[in-house]
């Protein structure tokens, strides 16, 4: 009796220890939302246009995390890439529907140059491959900004004025998208009450998450956990470590390049210089926040987090300004929750890791004992 | 000879040697385009004096193995709580800055051992998590500035009459205290010797104290712990003075940098501050694991040329202003270099 006492606390604990980022962020939702005083219709239809927004884009984490390289912060490599197909689609005037799946297409070689460059760079940083992939962004941010802001319009040619910049090269800040705003959200879109369902696009993410849980059963998926529980052990095995780690980052940055444009498609606009530089920690702020670690993330998490993430952005302003009576502290307030969160994620992991480490050395130790106990 | 160059290459590293030649190329183009050559020397110097400690506080952390302080805008933050809170109290002229050395003190140590205890938890993954928590402490601080209650009428917004502003200046307080202090102009070149002396003084009692036994077990922690561990030395408690070390230096480091600057900035000014120190200090030849004081010298010396000749001589060469893409690109690919070395993966 007492045992199964024991075990239950024990269940309850690791519920506890393995879920605190959820519960700690359902807590901050009921406190903040009816001091907020928005209307659930209100904040339905908003969660609904966000997942719709953002779930393809989180949903490129998974295959990194499953090939145990951790948070793929280069995520906004893909980013770029997709933000590039658009400038060329935009200026070629290609609009609607059309012009999205042609900025899908476009978006893809760009796309796999950037994973490339990106998986070699972190095969040479083994261990370290969270910090490596943001710094990488931060340094192709730098080279986009060469091509986007100096060399197209004078070297690579942009025909319309309209999106460059009024002395005749470089990209303009911001690139209208009201062409192809919503085209995608509003094809198929059932209103139920107040609430618009943009049904095309929760279908296309639909169909990515079935992709993604067939991806994992098939030999390179099977490969890539193999790789991701232990290089060494997959590389007996006569896997292609490196190259399978590649081929991860590789699939992440053209399914984050896709991502990138139902997003903007959604948006309406391009913020040329500043909309990827937050993409990243946002979505992996999301995926965190749905409960995934580290080391380990479902398609579950992705749309717990999407939704309790984003609950909290609506609300935090609000209920800060009533609160406060500042807005800008309910704005502070989601930054810092949001890098927060990354932090607590992060140290939980590397604890639990070094935890795992200390319980291997105990169990290795009693079988000594016991072993020296026969003898 | 072809060999020997090859090796030096490889000794001194392949992006070193462009950003060292790209630099001496634009020294020797600046006469030619018509740049003001005096004035941009000065202008080096000064950015040195501004800077140089934030890249000195890196150098703790890489002696223990901690790696590169990411989590440098945490020790910035002690420093703006003692300028912010030795400019209410009422202090003014030089008297304000020392005032502000001596409250951001305590704030440094306590929140450095919270910092160094953690990153002893979590040995291995000290890089990533200092970046977030340097993050984290940031977007927690711009909350603080707005709800401490400071009142100090040319510190606070006008209309509210409370909640910092996002830029303070310092004119009247300690504004150009060091830089002015001993300053000597050959030419059209002006020194600020206070400041360099102030860096030196550091600069020394570091070398110095990586020279006594404490110092010297503190490289033995960062080249091999376990060996370390095995000789009787405290791992933990030598990783924590270093980090404790490294914060404090970062908030003597801002309080430098404000004086010659003439501003406090606050909000999200110290957010991204960590990364031009570390490519500073990596620039100068340091490594993930190694760093000596010459490293923060020429480092910071090469960092801050770069970022002050760049602008002026791209923009009489070609009429556009690339400095800052190439400073995005160079101290980033800089990093990107220093992580992906193979021989220094640690652990």
């Amino acid at each position: 009796m007492s045992t199964k006492q024991q075990n239950a606390g024990k269940t309850a604990l690791n519920f506890l220890r393995n879920n605190t980022v959820p519960l700690m962020f359902i807590i901050i939702c009921a406190v903040c939302i009816p001091i907020s005083g928005f209307s659930p219709s209100y904040l339905l239809n908003e969660i609904i246009t966000r997942l719709g927004r953002n779930a393809f884009l989180i949903l490129s984490l998974l295959i990194p995390i499953m090939a145990g390289m951790g948070l793929n912060f280069g995520m906004t490599l893909g980013a770029m890439a997709g933000e590039m197909a658009l400038i060329f689609v935009s200026d070629w005037q290609i609009w609607g529907i059309p012009g999205v799946v042609l900025a899908m297409i476009v978006s893809i070689p760009f796309s796999v140059i950037l994973g490339l460059i990106c998986g070699k760079i972190l095969n040479m940083a083994k261990g370290r491959e969270m910090i490596t992939s943001y710094i990488i962004s931060f340094f192709i941010n730098g080279i986009y900004q060469l091509i986007v802001l100096y060399l197209m319009g004078s070297v690579i040619p942009i025909a319309h004025g309209s999106i460059k910049l009024p002395r005749g090269y470089g990209i303009r800040n911001t690139v209208s998208l009201l062409n192809m705003r919503q085209c995608i959200d509003n094809l198929l879109a059932i209103r139920i009450g107040g609430v618009k369902i943009p049904a095309l696009t929760l279908l296309i993410i639909a169909l990515m998450c079935l992709l993604i849980v067939w991806f994992r059963r098939t030999k390179l998926g099977q490969d890539m956990r193999a790789v991701g529980q232990d290089m060494q052990v997959a590389r007996d095995a006569g896997i292609n470590v490196e190259r399978t780690r590649i081929i991860s980052i590789v699939i992440s940055t053209v399914l984050a390049g896709f991502g990138m444009i139902l997003y903007l498609q959604n948006i309406g606009n391009l913020s040329t210089y500043s909309a990827h530089s937050q993409v990243g920690m946002f979505c992996i702020a999301a995926l965190l926040v749905g409960g995934a670690s580290v080391d380990r993330a479902s398609i579950g998490n992705v749309f717990l987090g999407v939704t309790l993430f984003h609950l909290m952005f609506i609300v935090a302003p609000q209920a800060g300004a009533k609160i406060t009576g500042d807005s800008m502290i309910g704005e502070y307030f989601r930054v810092f929750v949001s890098y927060g969160v990354i932090t607590l994620a992060l140290i939980m992991y590397e604890m639990k890791k070094r935890r795992q480490k200390a319980s291997i050395g105990e169990q290795l130790a009693l079988a000594q004992k016991e072993e020296e106990q026969h003898e | 000879m072809k060999e020997k160059m090859a090796s030096f290459v490889a000794s001194f590293g392949l992006p070193r040697l462009i950003i060292t030649g790209f630099l001496l190329a634009l020294f020797i183009l600046a006469p030619i385009v018509g740049v003001d050559l005096p004035m941009q020397i000065t202008n080096v110097i000064n950015r040195f004096s501004w800077n140089a400690i934030l890249v000195l506080a890196m150098v703790p952390m890489v002696h223990s193995g901690c790696g590169l302080n990411f989590g440098l805008p945490l020790g910035i933050i002690s420093g703006l709580l003692g300028a912010t809170m030795s400019l209410e109290f009422g202090f003014t002229g030089p008297m304000s800055f020392i005032m502000a050395v001596v409250i951001s003190t305590p704030f440094a140590l306590v929140l450095g051992m919270g910092y160094g205890a953690l990153l002893n938890r979590i040995k291995g993954g000290e890089m990533m998590i200092a970046t977030y928590v340097g993050f984290s402490s940031v977007s927690f601080m711009c909350m603080m500035w707005l709800l401490l209650p400071y009142h100090k009428a040319d510190m606070v917004w006008g209309l509210a009459g409370k909640g910092l502003r996002t830029t303070i200046s310092l004119e009247g307080y300690y504004d150009k205290v060091l830089s002015n202090f001993l300053q000597i102009n050959i030419g059209k070149v002006s020194i600020p010797v206070g400041a360099l002396l102030l860096f030196a003084l550091l600069a020394f009692a570091m070398w110095a104290f990586l020279h006594t036994k404490t110092g010297t077990a503190m490289t033995a922690v960062g080249s091999n712990a376990t060996f370390a561990k095995a000789a009787g030395i405290k791992v933990d408690k030598i990783r924590m003075l270093s980090v404790v070390m490294s914060t404090w230096l970062a908030a003597i480091g801002i309080l430098v940098y404000e004086q010659g600057f003439g501003f406090i900035q606050l909000y999200m000014a110290p957010f991204y501050m960590a990364l031009p120190a570390v490519s500073a200090i990596l620039i100068g030849g340091a490594s993930v694991n190694k760093a000596t004081i010459m490293n923060v010298i020429l480092g910071t010396f090469l960092f801050q040329g770069i970022v002050t000749m760049t602008p002026t001589v791209m923009n009489s060469v070609i009429h556009t202003d690339m400095s800052e893409v190439i400073r995005v690109i160079a101290s980033n690919g800089m990093i990107l270099y220093a992580l992906t070395r193979r021989s220094e993966v640690t652990r």
